[in-house]
């Protein structure tokens, strides 16, 4: 176990090296290879851990998601590329939604789950499942499926809020009253159904900033599935990728002349063009 | 409890460490930048590694092993577009100088 650990700080050493790279130009392709390189080793060490039994599911759904991913990767067009992202980041965000519910599932009996347990599984599937319908919508924006004009009704800002405000009131009596499935199931739902109402509003062009938020969701989703099952390695990597991806979020739209409120509600303030707005 | 905090501080100073590592990004690495951030999120892979692994429950397997299928695809393409992307840059790099 030790090895293990000592195996996940090299893995966190390498991922921070292969962001600092992938952030200029003649060491860009490096770092991604770092980075690439960090989750092997992680991924390696972690098949020795000793709560892992049977290894035909981890195979399985290894192979398959190769093959996924591979025929994704090599089959998009260049210009195809931010949406393409988008998946990606769906899938990763869904991921974590689903180790927290899986492990919500494997403890039979979810009393027996800490108070701490709870609120992380809760924040895991609210932050895992936006980020995965919400990275479909900007797909689905992008490859023209959905319209790429701002989508609203009367009161969207309101309804979202109040949804927002919903989801976190469910996480709370998910973590007072585990047993209770509807509360389980009304939080997937309705951060699903989030993830849907907080990106259609937004325009077309705006979407890379949405996809570059939405990364960073991923990221702290994926912080929270590592709080989850005690894991440092998720924890650490997802933090960095949360707060980077924060980052570049603002740096994009400094890049546009325009603050993240703006990207995020200007749907709803009138006027949609590229006025700058007052930063508030 | 001694568990948690001691979780909360690497989550605080790892994303103090996020936040430091961006500063002036070029607008052509943007793309790639967020698309390789993007598959380091698939880290989560580990987490569904865990789950899917474990005996206790199959219906938590079997959610894991879909867990594994979304990370994987988050991982896998990820950095294989990453690189992609960057290959282009290098190219088109070359082909200006």
């Amino acid at each position: 176990p030790n090895i293990i650990q000592l195996c996940y700080l090299i893995a966190t050493g390498v991922f921070i090296f292969g962001i600092k790279r992938l952030g200029s130009p003649a060491t860009a392709r490096s770092g991604n290879q770092l980075a690439a390189l960090g989750m092997l080793i992680g991924l390696v060490v972690t098949l020795f851990d000793q709560q892992i039994m049977s290894f035909e599911y981890i195979i399985g759904g290894i192979v398959v998601g190769s093959a996924i991913g591979v025929f994704a990767a090599k089959k998009v067009e260049m210009t195809a590329m931010p949406e393409m992202v988008a998946i990606f980041n769906g899938f990763g965000g869904g991921a974590s939604a689903l180790v927290a519910w899986g492990e919500f599932v494997r403890i039979s009996d979810p009393t027996l789950l800490g108070t701490q347990d709870l609120i992380t599984i809760g924040l895991s599937i609210l932050i895992g499942s936006i980020t995965f319908t919400g990275s479909f919508i900007a797909f689905g924006k992008l490859k023209g499926f959905i319209s790429g004009n701002p989508i609203t009704f009367p009161g969207h800002n309101i309804f979202n809020a109040l949804l927002t405000v919903g989801t976190l009131v469910l996480v709370g009596l998910l973590t007072v009253n585990p047993a209770n499935q509807l509360v389980f199931w009304l939080l997937f739902g309705i951060a699903l159904l989030l993830g849907i109402l907080t990106v259609i509003p937004i325009g077309g062009a705006d979407m890379p900033v949405v996809i570059s938020l939405l990364n960073s969701y991923s990221g702290i989703a994926a912080a929270m599935a590592g709080f989850v099952i005690n894991n440092n390695l998720l924890i650490i990597s997802g933090a960095l990728v949360g707060a980077a991806g924060l980052i570049l979020t603002n740096i994009m739209c400094k890049a546009m002349n325009r603050t993240l409120t703006n990207v995020l509600f200007g749907a709803f303030g009138g006027s949609d063009s590229s006025d700058s707005g007052p930063a508030s | 409890m001694s568990g948690l905090i001691f979780n909360l501080f690497i989550f605080v100073l790892a994303s103090f460490v996020g936040f430091e590592l961006i500063s002036k990004v070029p607008p052509t690495l943007h793309t790639p930048l967020m698309s390789g951030a993007n598959a380091i999120s698939g880290i989560t892979i580990i987490g569904a590694v865990i789950i899917a692994g474990q005996i206790d429950q199959q219906v938590a397997q079997i959610i894991g092993f879909a867990a594994i299928v979304f990370a994987t695809i988050n991982v896998v393409g990820g950095f294989m577009v990453t690189d992609r992307m960057l290959e282009m840059f290098k190219k088109k790099e070359d082909n200006d100088g």
